[in-house]
């Protein structure tokens, strides 16, 4: 992808769309050698994949294959798969995924069939109060005028508002499911059913039973029902909704691979629901996990102690912690100068993505200038050499191409886009009148990870660790671990302090100066 | 150096006289000096204490009269001619030192290592 092109247009995109289906099909099999050797348990057959080359090497070869006049015949290059078999890990991986899913709604469904049921019940509970008299002795009745007619009016009233409110709160889609029962909740569900239990019951005995003939106390009754129903609505939305609102405790999530932080505010949670909230926000506030970016700090911890050996003259005795003791003290006395690569590394790394930034960026400014939104009259004059923002980002790409594959490599992120997104993003900034800048905005910075498509986030999984319950409550001090697949977010929890705010009164008129000499004289 | 209001000021002291050289039709002395009790104290360089609105000297002019007297940058001008120079404006200050019709001024200074001397050897 970085060689100009001499060919047509469209053999031009094909050999680029290969070119970029392989290199995907690279980084895929080099990520799943990557994740073997992670702490995955399934057991998978190796099938031979290419070794994983250093990056720059890797696309050079590409590069070569590429340039080759028969690319149309020698595209049957080898690599470890085919493109379109599975290995045995895609197997596993899919079908955990199914299963899971699978898991995953019988549990979601359960939770929100008693949940309807149990509305259902409540919603028909006064309804039924009122109706039954009359269904089953209304020749008993007392007469019951213009009172009830009103009482009728406010129940109906009543129930619409319960209604509507537990529509607003209740019916939304769950955005997550979690590992245990969500209390609060549950204590909620229960305390209404106690509560509609007892009025039955009360019901039953009292009214059903005697047949009384006081129409009006029955329906005073139901009327109460529905208050207490509106009441405990109102609990409800306290609970589930405000006690949280006001932030308690601040939340310090720390990606374990790089260290990225961030903190959040947090009211009273449980640790399922705080570690729901930190990872709605993981998904926009962490840039997204790069594991292209680490290999140079573990080559440098292979390299530590690469050069220690340790031999055992003393006998086959099992002196591991002497061992260890003894490989760090020499480690640490021998003269590393590591530091010294690593500073020279990085300024130099510094050095080599400005200047491909420098680059990207007028590359990017002299291609976005090719192109002119036509204005509506001119339309008319010119209808040949039309194009919709699809072509204008197809033709304009090519130039900026080798620029931005070139930064992209310098910068480890060739793996997070695909030539077919830049090229929608290219689109997409051509259509809304964005700048060169903003075209660029998303591929100078690693953005977060909503940003990227799925395939690429590394973080679909999620596992939660704790040493206390889930389910209870936030406390200072607090760590819990979010683990996924490749790495972990550790989470500390701390108190808000409390604050002392006191005040002071200024009197505007109390602002007066003097002038401070500060003079020398010679006598 | 820290004066209490109101209890009587104790320094150990030097006696230094001056006589003044005429140049061209002025009397010169040959030092400068800075404070005084309209002047700001914070900018003294040479007190620890930095609330003292005494009178300092602050240059002494090579070859004048007030080196020759044995005057030293950073000293503290108690009394000049009987006067008393720890409560006085810069400009009040300014006259009692430059008086026509005196040709000496006969000036009691104190400075830090005055003080220090007479502590170590009440010490020893």
């Amino acid at each position: 992808m970085d060689t100009e092109s001499t060919y047509s247009g469209y053999s031009y995109y094909s050999g680029r769309s290969r070119g970029s289906h392989r290199h995907s099909e690279r980084s895929r099999d080099r990520h799943k050698s990557r994740s073997k050797e992670s702490s995955r348990s399934e057991k998978s057959v190796t099938i031979k994949a290419p070794p994983a080359q250093p990056l720059l090497g890797d696309d050079t070869n590409q590069g070569e294959e590429v340039q080759d006049d028969n690319w149309g015949e020698t595209t049957t290059a080898v690599t470890g798969t085919s493109e379109h078999s599975i290995s045995q890990e895609d197997i596993v991986r899919i079908t955990k995924d199914m299963e899971d899913s699978v898991g995953l709604d019988c549990k979601r469904y359960l939770g929100l069939t008693v949940a309807a049921v149990l509305g259902l019940l409540v919603f028909l509970t006064p309804i039924a109060f009122l109706i039954l008299p009359q269904v089953l002795w209304r020749e008993k009745l007392d007469p019951c005028g213009t009172a009830c007619e009103g009482l009728f009016i406010s129940v109906a009233f009543k129930l619409l508002i319960l209604l509507l409110g537990t529509w607003a709160l209740f019916f939304r889609s769950p955005r997550a499911s979690m590992p245990r029962l969500f209390v609060l909740r549950a204590l909620l569900m229960v305390l209404v059913l106690l509560f509609v239990i007892s009025y039955w019951l009360f019901y039953g005995v009292r009214i059903l039973d005697s047949q009384d003939s006081n129409y009006q106390g029955i329906v005073q009754y139901a009327v109460s029902l529905v208050d207490a129903l509106l009441f405990i609505h109102y609990l409800a939305i306290v609970l589930l909704e405000l006690r949280q609102l006001q932030p308690t405790f601040s939340l310090k999530a720390v990606r374990s691979t790089d260290g990225e932080a961030f903190f959040y505010n947090l009211g009273h949670l449980s640790i399922q629901r705080a570690a729901l909230v930190i990872l709605e926000n993981y998904y926009k506030d962490f840039s997204v996990h790069n594991p292209a970016l680490l290999t140079a700090s573990k080559s440098r911890a292979a390299k530590h102690m690469a050069g220690l050996k340790v031999y055992n003259v003393d006998g086959p005795g099992n002196n591991a912690a002497g061992q260890s003791r003894a490989m760090i003290a020499a480690a640490a006395r021998r003269r590393d100068s590591s530091h010294n690569e690593l500073y020279y590394e990085e300024a130099d790394h510094e050095r080599r993505v400005k200047k491909r930034k420098a680059r990207l960026v007028v590359a990017v400014e002299e291609a976005f200038t090719h192109i002119k939104r036509m204005q509506e009259e001119e339309q008319k004059k010119a209808p040949g050499e039309v194009m919709d923002p699809r072509e204008a980002a197809q033709a304009i790409f090519p130039s900026m191409a080798r620029a931005l594959q070139k930064y992209l490599r310098t910068t480890r992120q060739q793996h997070c886009h695909t030539m077919e997104s830049i090229q929608q993003h290219l689109a997409f900034c051509i259509t809304n009148n964005m700048t060169p800048k903003a075209f660029l905005e998303s591929y100078l910075n690693p953005g977060p990870t909503l940003q990227y498509s799925r395939e690429r986030w590394f973080a679909n999984q999620w596992t939660l660790i704790s040493e206390e319950a889930v389910t209870s409550g936030l406390k200072d001090g607090l760590v819990f671990v979010l683990k996924s697949v490749d790495f972990s977010l550790v989470v500390t929890v701390k108190k808000i302090p409390f604050i002392k705010l006191s005040e002071e009164f200024i009197d505007p008129k109390s602002h007066k100066f003097v002038l401070q000499l500060q003079s020398e004289t010679s006598v | 150096m820290a004066h209490i209001p109101g209890q009587p000021v104790t320094a150990v002291v030097q006696r230094i006289e001056i006589h003044k050289l005429r140049h061209g039709e002025n009397l010169i002395l040959g030092f400068s000096i800075g404070g005084g009790i309209d002047q700001d104290p914070g900018q003294n360089p040479y007190t620890e204490d930095k609330t003292d609105k005494g009178i300092y000297v602050t240059r002494v002019t090579e070859g004048g009269p007030a080196e020759v007297a044995g005057l030293l940058v950073g000293d503290k001008i108690m009394q000049v001619n009987g006067w008393d120079m720890t409560m006085v404006t810069h400009d009040q200050a300014r006259k009692r030192l430059t008086k026509k019709n005196e040709d000496v001024v006969r000036l009691l200074v104190t400075r830090k290592s005055l003080q220090d001397v007479v502590r170590q050897s009440m010490l020893q």
